[in-house]
């Protein structure tokens, strides 16, 4: 049972890191991350079937700091649009040596 | 261990509890008077010699160019003929206290020990411990003072003549307006000097042997604005550092082979080095290469002359009776060590008589009046170390001592006749040398007392009985004939040539020197008080006699030199007149040297009373003739003024520009020097390995490095995202798939 749910849980956490890492466009990039928090809550949801309830209690702490996180980045990613009129992470990066 | 034994042996020692114990104010109240004087210094308007305000009335040395004089006359036209008010440096009374004050006091403090001593007359020495300085390991150091018969000796020789040259200094440098600066650093000098005397291991003489280096560099150096001075002054520094080489070697090799440093303890354990053998020699000759260097021996002597820059009564203390003679003292303090090693003081002696012939002809061709005192103060020096070098340490250690007098008295009345020269020179504006024999002459007329002392000492250093350096040449010119019969140095061979053989060549040579000495300051004498005044007319009316501040010290030291002979009247005089205990110093310094002596006079037969009363008649015989020689053959009136002179030739040329040694030494070590310096380790190993190479290099790789980081950030976040990715795949396998 745990080893089903673990498979699951790591498919969909490398569908995210694929995700994260080809994709250029910084909204589907930042769902792809979300998809990638929701695999790690899913693992521990699934161990604390098994070896208590504290994996529950971090799904807790997860989920609200990717609420935080969320609001943090899309507001991040409405102000580069409104100042570069664009969300192609390309074009994005001023920030280099 | 063994300085712990004559520490606890120092508790009981005949001393402890005396005045004695007050050792250590010696050297710190020179050091007071620097450091008020050099205070006192500072806090003044005028700083350095100089002062556009201030007329600088120092008599220009030899080396003081047609730019120092130019500058000269400018100042005196600047106050006009206002040039007879005399402008002092605002602390001069102060100084003028201090300076000599302290000696004085240094003085009465080091009779006071002195007759302590007498009393008691220690066997052993006495050790005052203080701290330790370097405990490592094996290498036990302390900075200690030793209180024996030799220290004594030379501390009051150092604070004596001292005390009587700072106060000469007093009159001599009254206009100078670096007076403080110049008493702070002779306060040092001073502080130094008895630091070395003082020391009881090797490490606490060598910091008194450096710094007396310092202050000779310092006061050679004293006027400094005119670059002759200055040059004068790094060429001594330097030269002496070839020599503190030899001395520092001479360390390192007796704490390798013996593990000691103190001289209680080199004394004790330098048997262990066995007679002879090529160690001890070795260490012997490393230390004698300090000596030269010190005290102006062949092959280092060049900077002595040279050092005649600085200001009269520094020659008088360091150039002649103080610092130059530390090299004998180191000698005779080391007796240990070279009384276990023929050949090094075999090499000694012939150093010393190459150095005493060949200086003593240089003397005959100068005409500057204080060059002709430095070579002969190399070349008596040259007999010093003949006397230390054939074992005869006492008479080494006496001559130093009434050579101190004399030699003292010869420069402070050379200082004299330069001040007087100087005074009527500047007088009238002229910028004629003041210190060329041919400007000067018939000066008896105005300098009478003057004349009169320098005779006294010219007797005395030309070895005439019954003053004092009669005594002293006789005792060592006795000593290497003695030990040419039967010695453990008549038994060794030096380079193949048998010890006696050479001995005797050495007692020739030094006669010889002893006749040249007689003939080169009867000239000096000749030239400079009799015959005609070639002063000139104009400045012959400013011509008198120095103030009692000088003459007075003079005084002093020429009764010293007529009656210091007494310090060691040979037992054949003493045998025949009624005139007091023979042999003093001798017996004085018995406890200190007497065992190394007795191992280098080991077998030598008595030399027999008739041999040695016709030595002693040779030896005044050949005084007597060279003076009668320089009275007949030299003619004062003869003598052309120095803008008259026309250069000599042959022979008497090469002697006049003393051998040329300074130039052929400027050829074959000066200038490749100064070559290989600047194009092999300056242009190659400065600018081109070091510069080049590491700093530059290893700039250009850090720059290296930064370039290839810049480029590895982007600043496109999915390429970090892949690195991440690719980073953690890698961690990952690296930690399961082991």
């Amino acid at each position: 049972m745990l080893a089903e749910s673990l498979a699951l849980t790591a498919a969909l956490f490398i569908i995210g890191v694929v995700g994260v890492l080809i994709h250029r466009n910084a909204i589907i990039i930042f769902m792809c991350v979300e998809l990638m928090l929701t695999a790690v809550n899913l693992t521990f949801v699934a161990f604390s079937r098994f070896y208590g309830t504290a994996g529950q209690v971090f799904v807790v702490f997860v989920m609200t700091v990717s609420a935080a996180e969320a609001a943090v980045g899309l507001a991040i990613i409405i102000a580069i649009f409104r100042h570069r009129q664009t969300i192609n992470l390309k074009d994005i990066n001023l920030l280099k040596g | 261990m063994l300085l712990q034994t004559a520490v606890a042996a120092a508790s009981q020692h005949p001393l402890s509890g005396t005045i004695a114990e007050w050792v250590w104010l010696l050297p710190v109240l020179p050091l007071a008077g620097f450091v008020i004087n050099g205070l006192l210094s500072l806090n003044s308007a005028h700083f350095g010699p100089t002062d556009p305000n201030t007329p600088a009335h120092h008599p220009h040395s030899e080396g003081a160019a047609e730019a120092a004089a130019l500058s000269h006359g400018e100042e005196a036209g600047a106050v006009g003929d206002d040039h007879h008010a005399v402008k002092r440096h605002r602390w001069a009374t102060l100084t003028s206290i201090v300076g000599p004050g302290v000696l004085i006091v240094a003085f009465l403090l080091a009779l006071a020990i002195w007759q302590v001593m007498v009393s008691a007359h220690p066997e052993t020495p006495f050790i005052q411990r203080y701290f330790s300085w370097m405990p490592v390991g094996d290498l036990q150091i302390d900075a200690a003072f030793q209180l024996d018969q030799l220290s004594m000796v030379m501390i009051l020789v150092i604070t004596g003549v001292g005390a009587l040259i700072h106060i000469f200094s007093v009159g001599y440098m009254r206009e100078d307006p670096g007076y403080p600066r110049f008493f702070s650093y002779l306060n040092l000098f001073v502080f130094f000097m008895l630091v070395l005397v003082l020391g009881s291991n090797y490490p606490v003489l060598f910091v008194g042997w450096e710094g007396v280096g310092l202050c000779s560099y310092l006061l050679i150096g004293f006027w400094f604005n005119d670059k002759a001075n200055a040059d004068a002054g790094k060429k001594a520094f330097i030269v002496n550092r070839i020599g503190d080489f030899g001395l520092l070697v001479a360390m390192f090799m007796l704490f390798a082979n013996i593990g000691v440093l103190d001289f209680v303890g080199v004394s004790a354990k330098a048997v262990e080095l066995g007679a002879g053998s090529a160690v001890v020699t070795a260490i012997c000759l490393f230390m004698f290469l300090g000596c030269t260097g010190k005290s102006a021996q062949i092959p280092l002597y060049i900077w002595l002359p040279d050092a005649m820059a600085g200001p009269t009564p520094v020659s008088a203390l360091i150039h002649a009776a103080t610092m130059v003679t530390a090299g004998v003292y180191l000698i005779a303090r080391s007796a240990a060590l070279f009384s276990l090693s023929p050949v090094a003081s075999l090499t000694v002696a012939v150093v010393g008589a190459l150095t005493a012939i060949f200086a003593a002809t240089i003397g005959l061709k100068q005409w500057d009046i204080k060059k002709v005192l430095a070579y002969s103060t190399i070349s008596q020096l040259g007999y010093m170390f003949i006397g230390v070098g054939v074992g005869a340490y006492v008479s080494g250690m006496f001559h130093l001592v009434t050579h101190a007098f004399f030699k003292a008295l010869l420069f402070l009345g050379s200082g004299s006749v330069i001040h007087a020269m100087h005074a009527a020179y500047h007088s009238t504006h002229s910028h004629e040398d003041a210190q060329d024999m041919r400007n000067m002459g018939g000066l008896k007329r105005y300098l009478p007392v003057t004349c009169v002392l320098m005779w006294i000492a010219t007797l005395a250093i030309s070895g005439i009985p019954p003053f004092s350096g009669f005594f002293s040449k006789d005792e060592i010119l006795g000593a290497v004939f003695a030990r040419a019969h039967g010695s453990t140095l008549a038994s060794a061979t030096w380079l193949g040539i048998p010890g006696s053989t050479l001995l005797y060549v050495v007692y020739g040579i030094g006669l010889a020197a002893a006749l040249l000495t007689a003939i080169y300051m009867t000239r000096m004498m000749l030239y400079t008080f009799h015959g005609p005044v070639r002063t000139g007319t104009e400045e012959e009316k400013y011509l008198h006699e120095v103030p009692w501040v000088m003459t007075g010290p003079l005084v002093v030291l020429a009764i010293l030199t007529i009656f210091g002979g007494w310090l060691n009247l040979p037992e054949v005089v003493t045998d025949i007149l009624p005139v007091g205990p023979g042999e003093v110093l001798t017996r004085w310094l018995d406890p200190v040297v007497g065992p190394a002596t007795a191992r280098i006079t080991a077998g030598a037969s008595h030399v027999p009373v008739a041999t040695e009363e016709m030595l002693i008649g040779l030896a005044v015989l050949i005084a007597v003739a060279g003076i009668l020689f320089a009275f007949v053959r030299l003619k004062p009136s003869r003598v052309p003024r120095k803008a008259d002179a026309i250069p000599e030739h042959g022979f008497e040329g090469v002697v006049a520009n003393k051998y040329y040694v300074d130039e052929a030494l400027d050829r074959t070590v000066v200038t490749p020097v100064y070559a290989s310096s600047r194009n092999f380790l300056w242009r190659i190993i400065d600018n081109g390995l070091i510069d080049g190479f590491f700093v530059n290099g290893s700039a250009a790789l850090a720059r290296g490095f930064g370039w290839v980081g810049s480029r590895l950030q982007t600043g496109n976040v999915g390429t970090y995202a892949w690195v991440l990715v690719v980073g953690v795949l890698v961690m990952l396998a690296a930690l399961t798939l082991r």
